[in-house]
């Protein structure tokens, strides 16, 4: 049977793409953010997964203001990186996993979950960049095929952290229902704490962002309690899509071990948070 | 109605009342994603902002590049960036604008740790300012 081992959190900042697509990493600006994944990429390599299950948000680009679903499943057989304006980041296509994405489609939803299933769908810099980083460069493919859940972010207000951490516990219990025995691998991607809109654009917040990470290891379901109108006060308008972690967070054990943690300010207007658990 | 993020200082949430008086302000600033469309924009700007039903304020936000008013007119930041871009502004330059600040200050600000939580929690905290 299919099974979960491991679950990463990470942000999703699209300049972080722009620095390594451009190959400007070594610079002191980004230097410190890539330092902190180096370990990452090794783990990556030693814990290899057959699938990543990535929870992301689009940012207007497969979904415009005509169709904002609040969770949508990637089950296509490929996902093609997207324009968003400036053209496409000239990374592989992410491939799917068709099988697991409709298994898990199918159980989910008579879960009780009601998730909108993609056959189409173009990724950008929020389902990329967490790729990037965790991999490092890479040339012709990624190294696994992907499943992708996009959640809505973008209109408020997003699913409440209680309910993705819910959904995270329903996805768990399709992967381990899942009649192959592949090693899934959850992503939570997103934040931390960041404005990016208006007179309060480039808000931080490092003692939220602290206690987030402590409580998504140690007590996560305090830690999905976490109010709507708390993310935004506290961790900026655009911090609130660390609700997507909570997804990662439910997907895993009750109890996990925090293997490493990167925090680092700023790339951009964003405090880059990231983590690594591993059950017990 | 009122809401309980009102009191959030500097902050437009798009929620779903902006959401709906902002639809074709938004649907015009994402169709600039596509070279196509920033072509025909750069060509005939009026013609082209004819194209989307949005009120005349909106256009006049457009017009002026008033980056709070589109947000407050209801305009969400991840639309109104794709204007940006087709001005060639950055993200991180456009956040500056927006809050008022020089480019190379809001950099060093956040190279610093960012714009702190205290005092910007709350609305009654700027009042002072």
């Amino acid at each position: 049977m299919a099974y979960v081992k491991a679950g990463v959190g990470v942000s999703h900042v699209p300049a972080i793409g722009v620095a390594m697509d451009t190959g400007i990493t070594e610079q002191p600006y980004w230097q410190p953010v890539f330092a902190g994944f180096e370990k990452s990429r090794q783990w990556m390599k030693d814990n290899k997964p057959d699938v990543i299950f990535l929870v992301y948000n689009d940012h207007c680009t497969a979904f415009s203001a005509e169709v904002i679903p609040t969770f949508a499943l990637g089950c296509a057989a490929e996902f093609q990186p997207a324009d968003e304006g400036w053209g496409p980041r000239t990374v592989p296509i992410v491939k799917g996993h068709q099988k697991l994405a409709s298994h898990i489609a199918q159980s989910v939803i008579l879960d009780e979950f009601d998730l909108t299933i993609m056959n189409k769908m173009d990724v950008d810099h929020g389902l990329t960049v967490p790729l990037s980083v965790m991999f490092g460069e890479v040339e012709d493919e990624w190294p696994c095929p992907v499943v992708p859940l996009a959640v809505n972010v973008v209109q408020y207000p997003p699913p409440t952290g209680n309910r993705c951490y819910n959904l995270g516990k329903a996805i768990r219990r399709a992967i381990d229902s899942y009649d192959e025995d592949i090693n899934v691998m959850i992503f939570g991607t997103g934040g931390m704490s960041h404005q990016l809109q208006a007179q309060r654009a480039g808000l931080i917040n490092p003692e939220f962002d602290k206690r987030f990470l402590d409580l998504l290891t140690e007590d996560p379901v305090a830690g999905s309690q976490i109010s709507h109108l708390e993310y935004m006060r506290d961790a900026g308008s655009e911090g609130i899509e660390l609700v997507m972690w909570h997804v990662m967070r439910g997907a895993l054990n009750e109890k996990v071990e925090e293997v490493h943690r990167h925090y680092h300010v700023p790339a951009s207007n964003t405090a880059v948070g990231h983590v690594i658990l591993e059950n017990r | 109605m009122a809401k309980e993020y009102d009191d959030i200082p500097g902050t437009f949430v798009f929620d779903a009342d902006r959401s709906r008086e902002g639809y074709h302000l938004n649907m015009f600033c994402i169709s600039l994603r596509l070279a196509e469309n920033r072509a025909a924009f750069a060509a005939d700007a009026e013609g082209y902002m004819g194209k989307y039903p949005m009120t005349d304020e909106q256009r006049q936000a457009v017009r002026d590049r008033a980056w709070n008013g589109m947000l407050e007119l209801g305009g969400n930041i991840y639309y109104t960036a794709k204007l940006a871009a087709n001005d060639g502004i950055t993200f991180q330059e456009l956040a500056a604008t927006m809050s008022g600040m020089e480019s190379e200050e809001y950099r060093e600000m956040m190279v610093n740790g960012g714009r702190s939580i205290e005092g910007n929690r709350y609305k009654n905290e700027w009042e002072n300012k």
